[in-house]
């Protein structure tokens, strides 16, 4: 389990992670999903202990993680900068990470380059955007670490290389499970793989809940306003809009079949919400 | 494969029942596991586990210690009972509506479906 209590990160006198508390059971897929500056880095660097926390713990069932060599070891964190010297060459940077990773496949490592496309006596300097990040997907997979945090690791990859990296990553994850915690905000084409979502919103936990708990939660219901407005009445509502007399409610709540066929008899289709969108209205509702 | 409507689970759970009745799956025959599943769909391993372990509990599958998934030898009739009840509250009388909406009268569905005897 890794435990996270009243953990704040500030920046100056900026909060960035507001007292988090969350309980993670190890071996499960997590997504972390939350707008631009919801906290998200900050929260994943205490987690990795690459951020000493203005308050508050991190535990790795139940060791204090922090400047902790053992559960170091065990982690593996892999942000936008990679952390590696730029002038190196892939081979160098994949050579480094044997050698520190006390988990790592060099013949696992070999195959996700050839399947990335990269290069191995290229600079780190000459990478594209997108390979910068599959190197990173690289790491953070060969590495098999018990806790894996990729962070936006997707950034500048073509549809193809991100295919490529969802299918290695659950093949990996099937043949090895461990910890992974994926932060993205390609949430439409990922949300599948995840076991468990956290939703961040201004350095806050909106959100911790099974993924698939998540799906048929919500419902959209379009039809004739009074018709709607008789339906939606007093069921919680994340977002409406009108035109003409049409009106279409999105709803935080479940309909049952019944309630359905009672609905469509009135002139009212429903239709799913997703995990996206379920996302922003319940991000946008928090703003509110 | 899967969409939004409801959770992935239930969607699974659904999908199975379907090829018991479809005849697909036979009794007694082997399931995927649930790795297998989860790689072939791109979903995650513990979803796909919850399908499965929806299936066993209402008695469609049965495990086998070490060895996997099996069709119960009783699944095929047990699901065909609790669909042909069904059948005419979730099939039969939404068509009613919609032919009452667009004014087709019950006369000339009859005679529709004397035609596909």
């Amino acid at each position: 389990m890794i435990e996270l209590r009243d953990l704040t990160v500030r920046y100056g006198s900026a909060v960035a992670v507001d007292d988090v508390s969350l309980d993670l059971p190890t071996g499960k897929i997590y997504g972390l999903l939350g707008r631009n500056g919801s906290g998200k880095t900050s929260l994943l660097s205490a987690l990795a202990s690459y951020r000493r926390p203005a308050r508050g713990t991190v535990r790795f069932d139940g060791a204090d993680a922090f400047e902790n060599p053992a559960v170091m070891r065990n982690t593996c964190f892999i942000r936008d900068s990679l952390d590696v010297n730029d002038s190196e060459r892939v081979r160098g940077v994949l050579g480094f990470a044997s050698w520190m990773r006390p988990g790592w496949d060099a013949g696992y490592a070999a195959r996700l380059v050839e399947v990335f496309e990269l290069e191995p006596r290229r600079r780190i300097s000459a990478l594209s955007r997108g390979q910068r990040s599959a190197l990173g997907v690289v790491l953070g997979l060969a590495s098999r670490a018990p806790l894996t945090i990729l962070d936006e690791t997707y950034l500048g990859m073509d549809a193809v290389a991100r295919s490529n990296f969802y299918r290695e990553l659950l093949a990996d994850y099937l043949a090895h499970p461990r910890t992974i915690i994926l932060s993205t905000h390609l949430i439409e084409e990922v949300a599948d793989l995840f076991e468990r979502v956290i939703i961040l919103d201004r350095g806050r936990v909106l959100l911790h809940e099974e993924a698939d708990e998540l799906r048929g939660r919500g419902v959209t219901v379009t039809g004739p306003a009074a018709a709607v407005g008789d339906f939606a009445g007093g069921r919680p509502v994340l977002g409406e809009q009108s035109l003409g007399g049409v009106r279409a409610v999105t709803l935080d709540w479940r309909p049952d079949a019944a309630e359905v066929a009672r609905g469509e008899a009135a002139g009212l289709t429903f239709g799913p919400v997703g995990l996206q969108e379920l996302f922003i209205h319940l991000t946008l509702e928090a703003a509110r | 494969m899967f969409d939004d409507r409801s959770p992935i689970y239930l969607q699974i759970a659904d999908g199975i029942k379907n090829d018991v009745l479809s005849g697909a799956l036979k009794e007694d025959e082997q399931v995927m596991s649930t790795n297998q599943y989860a790689a072939f769909y791109r979903i995650n391993p513990a979803t796909a586990a919850k399908g499965f372990a929806q299936l066993v509990e209402e008695g469609v599958l049965y495990k086998k210690r070490g060895i996997g998934m099996f069709v119960s030898p009783d699944a095929r009739e047990k699901l065909r009972a609790a669909r042909r009840e069904r059948f005419f509250t979730e099939v039969v009388d939404p068509m009613l509506a919609e032919a009452r909406r667009v004014g087709i009268a019950v006369d000339e569905i009859v005679r529709h479906l004397g035609g596909a005897r």
